[in-house]
């Protein structure tokens, strides 16, 4: 296979588009297509403040990666979340390497760790609070949304992007669709809106395919954490990533058209009552401050207070 | 007469003269799950693997 632009022999082969093009040329395209997502999405200008929420993992690196290159103001939020151990120690290696890139760059990154503002970590809040038996990933969801939140308001930022691509988007839409959660299908979108506190919140890789920002990490060199977290493991998550990537397999671009053509049908009001309902006006957390869908505390302040 | 796929530290010994994405059908490997690189180098689904060589496998799946 060749490179489209230059004949070259192509380093990626980007089948959902028939496209196959050489490193230099994937390199610029990716940034190219990003900067077509975030104006045809509407999600953030040239001006305003980017807050990149970074894992250490390839999709936030990536990002990070991308929006500078483009020329846009980025700073990093690194959450540490205390997990791993000696023998794996994820969160360690994840932040040394959200570090590292930083330096490297001369790029602001944001550190805070839950336990030590908090006390206790992830998996600790999540064995206090009786949740996920022994798989804390809803409570890391909260802990995760709800201090990406505080700190891009409290900091000033007009942006919270997020490294999520194209099979988290479709492996959660795959998910919310076999248990028909009218609830859910309408709150997944490349951007939310902010707005009563709520910090506004775009994925500008929602259209680039994992394997795709995987190339794209390894040819720019970004050092990256390959290990997964040790409690996604055989999570429901990958499953139906896997089942999507057969499915895939036999029919290169189904992936996206899954995803592309529920944001179409989105747009055009397949959701507009649910939509409504989503938009209901929100109660502010007596102890935080922060807007929540409920009376009284928010889900992150009654699980750090128990 | 045999080329070796690496994919988190298991080897894969599949025939040489095939594609890459034979290979990785014939080795029970999702293709749309993995990056090859040779030498260095990213290889695509087309390209023939040769006699001897080994072939790393990049996971590319993440959860969370």
């Amino acid at each position: 296979m060749k490179c489209k632009t230059c004949g070259q022999k192509a380093a990626v082969n980007l089948r959902q588009h028939r496209l196959g093009l050489c490193a230099d040329h994937f390199l610029e395209w990716m940034p190219a297509q990003t900067a077509r997502f975030i104006k045809k999405y509407q999600m953030f200008g040239p001006d305003e403040k980017v807050l990149v929420a970074v894992s250490g993992g390839k999709d936030s690196l990536s990002l990070w990666d991308i929006l500078t290159r483009l020329g846009y103001q980025a700073d990093g939020l690194y959450l540490g979340l205390g997990i791993g151990d000696e023998k794996n120690p994820y969160s360690a290696e994840s932040h040394r390497l959200a570090e590292k890139f930083a330096a490297g760059r001369g790029l602001k990154l944001h550190v805070l760790d839950i336990g030590e503002v908090y006390g206790q970590s992830i998996p600790q809040l999540a064995e206090s609070a009786h949740r996920g038996q022994g798989r804390p990933c809803s409570v890391c969801g909260v802990a995760k949304r709800h201090e990406m939140n505080r700190i891009a308001r409290d900091l000033g930022y007009d942006v919270l992007a997020t490294g999520h691509n194209l099979d988290d988007e479709a492996a959660v839409l795959f998910g919310n669709t076999l248990g028909w959660q009218a609830d859910l299908l309408p709150r997944q979108a490349p951007v939310l809106a902010g707005h009563d506190g709520l910090a506004r919140k775009v994925k500008p890789l929602c259209r680039f395919y994992e394997k795709d920002m995987a190339a794209y990490a390894i040819l720019r060199g970004i050092e990256y954490i390959y290990e997964e977290c040790p409690f996604s493991v055989g999570s429901t998550s990958i499953y139906y990533k896997e089942l999507l990537n057969r499915l895939e397999a036999d029919r290169p671009g189904a992936k996206l058209a899954f995803y592309v053509k529920f944001l179409e049908a989105s747009a055009g009001g397949l959701f507009a009552a649910q939509q409504a309902e989503t938009g209901l006006p929100l109660f502010l957390c007596p102890t935080c401050g922060q807007p929540t869908a409920h009376e009284g505390q928010c889900s992150f302040c009654r699980m750090v207070s128990r | 007469m045999t080329v070796k796929l690496v994919l988190r530290g298991k080897e894969h010994e599949v025939k040489a003269g095939m594609t890459l994405l034979d290979s990785l059908r014939r080795a029970n490997i999702l293709p749309e799950g993995v990056l090859a690189v040779r030498n260095g180098q990213m290889i695509v689904e087309d390209e023939i693997l040769r006699e001897g060589e080994t072939i790393r496998l990049v996971a590319v799946i993440s959860g969370g």
